[in-house]
């Protein structure tokens, strides 16, 4: 495609991905309780308010340990089975798989609902432990598209080489198989992690009302009048995302990792 | 050649306690959903084992054909609008240099991530009167006062396709970024400008991963709950909405599963259509 | 029936050069082989004449014509492509016709002219196949089917031939030139293989560091190597270091050898490579009495056949004898020669 089009095109993009973001910003500099933009006086209270504010805490700290554990969770299902999927060919290999990916790719909203009927049923509606598990299947899907990815990369003959020099199946795979897909388990984590963080459907259903998250906490004060705490969580949110992503992409390859030869 | 069947008790733990825990997890919560769908409705949110279809026959108004109308069209319409800005976006993406492409990707990533919540507010922000974006054009002199642009369907069309083109993205960047060089140089060589060989060579080659992921973006604007509701108005509200309000605020849950369970139903049988009629098209290799 | 010129050529990609200086004169109807090592800046010269890549410095001229900034799609070049890049959605017809559908013509006119293409190339009767059921050769053949589509003013092929097997490459490299012949087409090749060059070339091109090192008849090339790297590059051969010693002779380690030639940038009193074909070096015995020889031990026998290496240590530095089986010397690792150096056959080259 011509030169000017594509640059043009890529920079329609760029403004349409980073003008909420930009008002967003604004709007968290205002030095009033006000939703302004451009800001009227710039102050980072509504930062400080954000680290120091019980009702802002509390929430954070939840999703924190939601985001780790669920996160943890999903890669300790994934590894496994895509270790699997890849070592052995089974007739039944593309059935495990599509089960590991549906939770995801199903609407979200239907997913949560089966959620919230379990977790009612078993009596552990608005349990913490009930949004980590359902957090953890939900996700499984991306460290299991990473892995996959991963030990798709790798060709038979590393792992014939390593058996040729006496290394058995055990061995192999911790000398040789995860050290190479490390770099896909670490953005798998990230994935799911950072993906966590800021889900919304699945923690209300399951816990809305015990469990306050950042989401619902934000969706909270979105329904009961502005606050520019508000506009404050979503710049931390955005930046501990490229943070965290720019991080992957420090120590691996990004395009790589992300599916490209 | 290394042995490919499964061995000894070693290797089916692999596969099977992943595989329990996604079946206890997903597989029976689905089965109880079903269960629940035709259960009868109790006060307070509880409900009773029984087989009652009532609640399915409740679809057949002409409200529920409303939400599940305006739901179909609003997905499908997102799902087209993300791929038209998407695939040519990949696609220029797929071919800058490495290090551009690592700067763009971590961008889309942390665009992804954001939350649907962040994002509603972010857009209502972006689109209101106080603070959006007729400011600047009224300072740029090109509107005489702001005005505001959201509730409305097009703030909903601009929310769910910043909700989607991310994902959109990532699921090209794959089959695009293997997509041989040559191929559209090869159109180029016979004739073709370089616009007609992206249209005559690089999306016809492409149509399979063009058509998965318009699927995959349907199916996931369906599930969209937030943003219909922070951005639209109540005749805007989709299908999922009015699942979660059954769920949550009115607790009808077999109403609820049963509305879960028609959503799945009809995006299933979209998706089986076409991907039928895809592989129809594309011949068999 | 076209004639194509390249003055000062050049292209970098910000501060690499990948190619620098390229004048070359391409005559109506000749087949040029551009062969060179990986990474010598051969495919992007190739993509230059192609029009898919921007010179940075020089012109490119057609007929006469400058068509430097003409695009790709505007020069009428039939390429083929390394991968062949033939369209996966395409049938082997519509991917030959493809040229003629952007042109508009009917569908009964593409074709029949698809068809006529195919027969052209040898392969009638697949045009309704898909492309993924086709054999490397076939795919081989409906590539260079779809670049003369258009019946090119020049025709350019990528390594066409590095997706096939051996014997099959051979076959095709034969029926290739055999067909640019029958067409008259001006036609650029890009290969690694001297072989391939050898057998298809009426002019080769070798590249090497980024510029171009010799240009010639395939035989003069061979024969009359410029410079060490050509040398080197184009079949086996021995460099031996030596000190240009006076007008036509060298010394090597105190021995004078006379030489028939000396190459560019050496004058009298610098170092040199004397460099002989395998072929022509003659085994003799050490009581020979003769010029242009040097005493060695022979340090390895090598049999394949068609051919015997003979390698002879002399002082340090391996010489490579080869003969015909029946032509064989009567000699064993260890034994004492002569290797006999024919001034005919010796030149000096910079090394």
């Amino acid at each position: 495609m011509n030169r000017t089009i594509t640059n043009l095109g890529m920079g329609l993009v760029f403004s349409f991905l980073i003008a909420p973001l930009i008002v967003v910003g604004g709007v968290s500099l205002n030095a009033q309780k006000r939703l302004l933009f451009p800001p009227e006086g710039l102050s980072l209270r509504w930062y400080g308010e954000l680290l120091t504010d019980l009702a802002w805490l509390v929430p954070v700290k939840n999703s924190l340990i939601i985001a780790s554990c669920s996160a943890l969770l999903a890669l300790l299902i994934a590894l496994p089975l895509a270790y699997f999927l890849w070592r052995y060919r089974v007739f039944y290999a593309k059935a495990l798989f599509t089960l590991g990916v549906a939770p995801f790719v199903l609407p979200p909203v239907i997913t949560a609902l089966g959620f919230l009927i379990f977790w009612v049923t078993l009596g552990f509606y608005g349990h913490m432990s009930a949004v980590v598990i359902s957090h953890g299947i939900f996700f499984v899907t991306l460290p299991l598209v990473t892995l996959s990815l991963g030990f798709e990369s790798m060709g038979d003959d590393i792992v014939e080489a390593a058996r040729s020099m006496g290394a058995d199946e055990r061995m192999v795979f911790r000398s040789v198989v995860l050290p190479l897909v490390r770099p896909y388990m670490i953005s798998g984590y990230a994935f799911a992690f950072v993906l966590s963080l800021n889900e919304y459907i699945i923690a209300y259903m399951v816990a809305g009302f015990t469990v306050e998250t950042l989401p619902i906490k934000i969706f909270n004060s979105l329904r009961y009048g502005y606050t520019p705490v508000m506009a404050s969580v979503a710049v931390m949110f955005a930046l501990l995302a490229a943070v965290v992503f720019a991080l992957v992409a420090r120590f691996g390859d990004l395009p790589k990792l992300l599916g490209k030869v | 050649m290394i042995d490919r069947s499964p061995r000894g008790a070693g290797a089916y733990v692999l596969a099977f306690g992943p595989g329990l825990m996604l079946a206890v997890f997903f597989l029976v919560p689905f089965g109880i959903m079903l269960l629940v769908s035709v259960a009868e409705a109790v006060k307070g949110g509880a409900y009773n084992l029984a087989f009652d279809g009532s609640h399915y026959a409740r679809f057949f108004t002409p409200f529920f054909g409303r939400v599940l109308g305006f739901s179909l069209f609003i997905a499908l319409l997102t799902a087209c609008i993300c791929i038209t800005v998407g695939f040519p976006f990949t696609y220029a993406l797929t071919r800058l240099g490495h290090r551009a492409q690592v700067v763009w990707l971590v961008f889309i990533l942390a665009v992804l991530s954001l939350s649907e919540v962040i994002i509603g507010f972010s857009w209502s922000i972006l689109l209101s009167r106080t603070a959006g974006i007729s400011n600047l054009l009224v300072w740029l002199g090109l509107m005489r006062e702001p005005v505001a642009w959201f509730p409305g369907l097009a703030a909903l069309l601009c929310g769910l396709t910043y909700l989607g083109l991310p994902y959109t993205v990532l699921i090209l960047y794959p089959p695009l970024s293997r997509l041989d060089p040559e191929l559209p140089e090869a159109a180029r060589m016979l004739g073709a400008s370089p616009l007609r060989s992206f249209f005559t060579v690089v999306v016809p080659a492409m149509r399979p991963a063009i058509v998965a992921t318009v699927i995959m973006l349907f199916v996931f604007t369906l599930g969209a709950y937030l943003l219909p509701q922070v951005l639209g108005r109540p005749q805007h509200w989709t299908l999922s909405v009015l699942i979660t309000d059954q769920a949550i605020f009115q607790s009808n849950l077999p109403f609820a599963a049963a509305m879960a369970i028609f959503l799945m139903g009809v995006s299933l049988a979209l998706v089986l259509v076409t991907s039928r009629l895809n592989r129809r098209a594309m011949g068999s290799p | 029936m076209a004639e194509l010129c390249l003055r000062d050529v050049g292209r970098r990609f910000g501060t690499v050069t990948a190619i620098t200086d390229v004048t070359l004169d391409i005559p109506s109807g000749h087949l040029v082989c551009l062969l060179g090592p990986s990474g010598c800046g051969k495919t992007t010269l190739l993509r230059l004449i192609a029009g898919l890549d921007p010179p940075s410095e020089g012109r490119i001229l057609l007929d006469g014509m400058d068509i430097t900034r003409v695009p790709a799609h505007q020069r009428n070049f039939g390429m083929v492509f390394q991968s062949l890049a033939l369209f996966p959605h395409l049938n082997v017809a519509d991917n030959i016709s493809y040229g003629l559908r952007v042109r508009g013509l009917a569908s009964d006119v593409r074709r029949k002219r698809a068809e006529t293409l195919l027969e052209l190339v040898r392969l009638p009767g697949i045009a309704d196949r898909h492309v993924a059921q086709l054999s490397g050769g076939q795919r081989q053949r409906v590539a260079i089917a779809r670049a003369l589509a258009l019946e090119p003013k020049i025709f350019l092929l990528d390594e066409p031939m590095s997706a096939l097997d051996a014997k099959l490459r051979e076959a095709m490299q034969l029926e290739l030139s055999q067909l640019q012949r029958r067409l008259g087409i001006t036609t650029v090749v890009v290969t690694h293989d001297q072989r391939e060059a050898m057998t298809m070339a009426d002019t080769i091109v070798v590249i090497g560091a980024n510029r171009v090192q010799q240009v010639g008849a395939p035989l003069d090339i061979y024969r009359r190597p410029r410079n060490s790297f050509v040398a080197d590059f184009i079949g086996s051969i021995n460099l031996l270091p030596a000190v240009l010693s006076g007008p036509g002779e060298a010394s090597v380690g105190g021995i004078r050898l006379a030489v028939v030639e000396v190459g560019d940038g050496v004058g009298e009193g610098d170092r040199a490579l004397i460099s002989v074909r395998p072929e022509d070096v003659h085994l003799l015995s050490i009581e020979a009495q003769r010029d242009n020889t040097l005493p060695g031990t022979v340090s390895y026998v090598r049999d394949l056949g068609s051919q015997v290496e003979t390698h002879v240590d002399c002082a340090g530095e391996t010489i490579v004898s080869a003969s015909a089986p029946r032509d064989r010397p009567v000699v064993a690792v260890g034994d004492a020669v002569r290797v006999e150096l024919p001034v005919a056959a010796c030149r000096a080259l910079a090394p």
